[in-house]
């Protein structure tokens, strides 16, 4: 536990605002639809309640059909995190299996999972996907999810198998075979505890790369229209002319909501690499020193310097000022 | 003056190491071929035979490139020898597959040089050690009390505190101790230690060897010292064998060698070693070995024909270039691979 | 005659939330033009600090917190005033390095990018601080590998193709491209066999000798500098414990750390010694007990070494000077006459 508090400690502020996002909408996912006055799907007849702006009755207005947009749009963020996040766990626990044993194992094996990654890279999604939903019309949003999955995972696997690579012919490796340990445990305890960072990394980036195909593919309608996902509220409101017809409250919230998320992914990533290092977690130093903000590319800064002077900025634009070394410069002196 | 007379089975040494226990392990003849792609083969290890004694160490001596970090890696089941046999109390060893490879491994233990990458950073060092007791002390239900003798057997105490740091916590010496306990809990009757101090400090240097030392007379370990400083050669093993180009070019009780080196080659690196009790003497110095081979050095290999150290000797003539001498007895327990014993011996201008 | 670098008073420290630490604690350190300074400690002691501080290239959280550097060199003072780095802003530094100071770093083989040819490192070196035309640079470059002895057909070679030792001289060759006043070692010789080693440092002294540069030779290994320094500073949780002319150092070691030191080295002449080395390990920086940092791991520790201060006296005292290089040592307590030779208790 503390373990945990002290990585939030460490954690630059952007991944803490990514972590904290990201939570808000974990947290909408779940109790959201519960929270949804409305049936999404249920129409409204009353004509003044079409297209209405927000009111206290729709807190986000209603689309054309009468459909209160905030009820869609709470139920739209847990199926499209459903959604996403599935196909994360998949295509990430899928890309780790190939990456490792395929980097590993070298040799014939390589060649094989390599062959295979590179083909699965350029199967066009658009075209998968028509025919899965032609199979699977009404099974809900499984169709994208296998689609989504089946073709998000090489990336991930060419990434793991090159730091797979580098770490295998770590001495710690060999040294684990030393001990006679077996091949299963030493790729499952020695070299992926070494790649957390990057699976998890590889994780955020799946996730974020299914919320954006989903919402992109339901937007041309390339998506199971009984569900309701964010990418199909946007679907149907592009398609009844929400846009022209200057219906904000329609796709404007689902779209914040797909832009939020991705950015909280976003965020959240930057602060991974700590996760998996211990020695990273130990080194985070302050890069603020007596005061000034002082950037990796600065001399080292002197104590005596940092108080007699302006700060960083000052000094940086003052520099330019100054005519060349040739200037005498007294001993232990006086910049001006 | 009469020539020697041309051996070619090396010569039979009586090992200054064998005074100290059984036989522990042979290798015989051992040869290790690597193909460089485009028909390029490395000739990395030429017919090397000696023996390793429990409660002795015997030093291998000699550059990178000498050949003398693969003939550990072939005595520890890392490689596989191209030809020759390596045998263990006795029956030569076989570790195809893993169980056999096991086995060996119960009995034969590497330790690592590079103290900053032999330990898994993400693994306390109680699970680094925990493993190999899991794994090769199987009667044992108590790890923790295992793993705390063995960390009290390197030194590092209160075993408490060390039980739950992580590499990155530790220093250089503390990590290199890690991996002789991690070693020693398979409980081996044979270690080979490849440059087990290269990498830390030369003030720690000492103690590790002296570490190392204590645990070869406690557990009666059948050591092999590798090393590129002759020095510490001298100070620690029994036996030192000296390679160059895959060959081993001299071999004799430690002593006898670093005082009285008989082949021009280690000649050349008892000289080229900082001596701290003269100072700038080979900095200044008119030694012809040391000048010839030092101007050389980093620039050239090994010799492709004939003996491998001809292109910097000083000593070379087209017998050398033409013929690769084998292992000459120059007294009962030393030897020396040189067609000019004779005019190396004699003292320097 | 005036030196070419003068470190005085320098102290360096690493800020931490738990409380900074000092890596180095108020050093003074001379070189003189022409001169070979060893700088000897083991991992930690904060010599590398040292150097890295006094040219301002530590990042944050490192902060110098005492002290000054001056550097006497003609091209920038004219025989004037010498300047102090500590003071100077990024351009004036900028245009110090490389042409006043350079820096061959730890692990300089790794240094070197690999997927330049060597050519292109070095005319990346010599574009940034030289200004000459394109053929210049070129025939500079070779020229430069010449002065370290590697033929010139390895400019067109990567690094991997070069061995160890080969890289290391690409490196002081750089290092020595704009005609440097000081160059500063950060234990070039480490991962080097004992031959190759002895190579690079008989390279390192003809070149010093041929162009009159002053060396600041950092290394945990004592024994090298006996042979090569004119004079050794001797340097311990980040304070300096003994300095002098290196013979002075090796015939009678002052303070008990040195004494330690020169007896952990296995030697190959003379008769086989049992050694002892000095048992312990380091201080934490963090948490500097009172007094010398010594004590814990000193044979020679009495309850007074806890009110040391840690300046640097004449060893034997006033009278005992010996000619212009004096042999200073921080322990009080313990003369050469009074430590015995061999293990510490």
């Amino acid at each position: 536990m503390s373990a945990v508090r002290d990585v939030w400690r460490n954690l630059p502020l952007k991944a803490k605002i990514g972590t904290v996002l990201f939570a808000m909408f974990v947290l909408a996912a779940i109790i959201g639809p519960e929270l949804a006055p409305y049936d999404p799907s249920y129409q409204n007849p009353d004509p003044a309640l079409l297209m209405a702006q927000p009111s206290a009755r729709h807190l986000l207005g209603t689309t054309q059909t009468g459909q209160d947009v905030l009820s869609q749009v709470l139920v739209g963020i847990r199926q499209t995190m459903l959604l996403a996040i599935v196909v994360g766990v998949f295509a990430t626990a899928v890309s780790v299996i190939v990456g490792v044993t395929s980097a590993f194992l070298g040799g014939v094996w390589d060649e094989l999972l390599s062959l295979v990654s590179n083909v699965f890279l350029v199967i066009p999604a658009l075209p998968l996907l028509v025919l899965l939903l032609g199979y699977l019309s009404g099974k809900g949003q499984w169709p994208t999810i296998i689609v989504l999955s089946v073709l998000g995972w090489p990336w991930g696997a060419r990434v793991v198998r090159a730091q797979t690579l580098m770490i295998r012919n770590r001495d710690f490796v060999a040294a684990s075979r030393e001990s006679g340990e077996r091949t299963w445990r030493i790729l499952a305890f020695e070299i992926i505890p070494n790649e957390v960072s990057l699976i998890a990394a590889s994780f955020v980036n799946t996730v974020l790369y299914a919320i954006g195909a989903s919402v992109a593919l339901a937007f041309v309608g390339l998506t199971d229209l009984n569900s309701w996902s964010l990418g199909t509220i946007l679907f149907w409101a592009q398609s009844n002319q929400a846009l022209t017809l200057g219906a904000w409250w329609w796709f404007v919230p689902p779209g914040l909501a797909v832009a939020l998320i991705g950015t909280s992914l976003v965020l959240l990533n930057s602060g991974i690499d700590e996760l998996g290092s211990p020695r990273l977690r130990a080194s985070r130093g302050a890069a603020k020193i007596a005061g000034h903000k002082i950037w990796g590319t600065d001399p080292t800064p002197v104590l005596a310097q940092l108080t007699a002077d302006r700060s960083g900025i000052g000094e940086f634009l003052h520099s330019f000022s100054r005519d060349s070394l040739l200037d005498k410069t007294p001993a232990g002196g006086d910049l001006r | 003056m009469s020539e020697p007379v041309i051996v070619s089975e090396p010569a039979v040494v009586e090992s200054a190491a064998a005074a100290r226990g059984p036989l522990a392990m042979e290798a015989v003849g051992l040869n290790k071929v690597f193909k460089l792609g485009r028909s390029q083969v490395l000739h990395a290890v030429r017919d090397v035979s000696f023996n390793l004694y429990q409660g002795a160490v015997v030093a291998l001596v000699g550059e990178s490139g000498s050949g003398k970090s693969t003939v550990a890696k072939l005595l520890a089941g890392q490689e596989r020898p191209s030809s020759g046999v390596i045998k263990l109390e006795g029956n030569a060893v076989n570790v195809r597959g893993d169980r056999a490879f096991r086995q060996y491994k119960s009995q034969v233990q590497y330790v690592f040089q590079d103290p900053f990458s032999s330990l898994n950073p993400v693994h306390t060092v109680g699970y680094t050690l925990t493993r190999p007791v899991k794994l090769h002390q199987q009667e044992v239900t108590d790890h923790e009390k295992a793993v705390t003798a063995l960390l009290e057997q390197v030194r590092l105490t209160p075993a408490k505190q060390f039980v739950v740091k992580y590499p990155h916590e530790l220093s250089g010496g503390q990590r290199q101790r890690v991996s002789f306990a991690r070693a020693l809990a398979a409980r081996p009757t044979v270690l080979l230690a490849d440059e087990p101090v290269s990498m830390l400090d030369v003030s720690i240097r000492l103690e590790m060897l002296n570490l190392l030392d204590d645990l070869r007379a406690r557990l009666s370990l059948a050591l092999l010292y590798i090393t590129h400083d002759i020095a510490s050669a001298r100070y620690f093993a029994d036996e030192v064998l000296v390679m160059y180009g895959g060959q081993i070019v001299e071999r004799g009780p430690a002593e006898d060698v670093t005082q009285r080196p008989a082949h021009p080659y280690t000649q050349l690196l008892i000289a080229s070693a900082p001596d701290p009790d003269n100072l700038g003497s080979v900095l200044k110095s008119g030694n012809v070995a040391v000048k010839t081979g030092a101007e050389k050095a980093g620039n050239i290999g090994p010799a492709a024909t004939g003996c491998p150290f001809n292109n910097r000797c000083p000593f070379a003539d087209d017998k050398c270039k033409r013929e690769n001498p084998a292992l000459q007895l120059v007294t009962p327990d030393r030897a020396a691979a040189c067609w000019h014993l004779d005019v190396a011996a004699a003292p320097q201008a | 005659m005036r030196p070419i670098l003068e470190i005085s008073d320098l102290s360096v420290a690493y800020r931490a939330e738990g409380g900074d630490v000092r890596a180095v604690e108020h050093v003074d350190l001379t070189l003189n033009p022409g001169e070979v300074v060893g700088l000897c400690g083991e991992s930690g002691s904060g010599k590398s600090t040292l150097a890295y501080g006094a040219t301002r290239l530590l990042r944050p959280p490192a902060l110098v917190t005492s002290g000054s550097v001056r550097y006497y060199g003609n091209r920038i003072t004219h025989g004037g005033d010498p300047v102090d780095l500590l003071t100077m802003t990024h351009r004036e530094l900028h245009a110090m390095r490389w042409r006043e100071i350079a820096i061959v770093f730890q692990s300089a083989m790794n240094a070197l990018n690999p997927v330049l040819r060597v050519q292109d490192q070095i005319l990346d070196a010599v574009h940034a601080h030289l200004s000459m035309s394109k053929q210049e640079a070129r025939e500079k470059a070779a020229g430069l590998l010449d002065l370290v002895g590697i033929p010139r057909g390895r400019l067109r070679a990567y690094p991997h193709e070069l061995s160890g030792g080969m890289r290391q001289r690409v490196m002081i060759a750089m290092a020595l491209a704009a005609d440097p006043e000081v160059v500063i070692m950060d234990e070039p010789t480490t991962a080097l066999d004992v031959v190759v080693q002895r190579d690079i440092l008989s390279q390192i002294v003809e070149l010093k000798e041929r162009l009159g540069f002053a060396v600041l030779f950092i290394t945990h290994d004592l024994s090298l500098l006996l042979e090569l320094a004119d004079r050794i500073a001797v340097m311990y949780a980040g304070r300096l414990l003994e300095t002098g002319a290196s013979g002075d150092i090796m015939r009678e070691p002052a303070h008990p750390y040195t004494r330690g030191l020169l007896n952990s080295f296995p030697s190959l002449r003379g008769p086989r010694r049992d050694l002892a080395g000095i048992p312990g390990s380091p201080p934490d920086l963090r948490d500097p007990l009172p007094g010398c940092p010594f004590i814990p791991r000193c044979g020679f520790a009495v309850p007074a070494c806890e009110a040391v201060d840690m300046t640097l006296e004449m060893v034997g005292g006033v009278k005992a000077v010996k000619g212009p290089i004096g042999h200073l040592t921080a322990c009080p307590i313990v003369t050469p006459e009074m430590s015995q030779e061999g293990v510490l208790s």
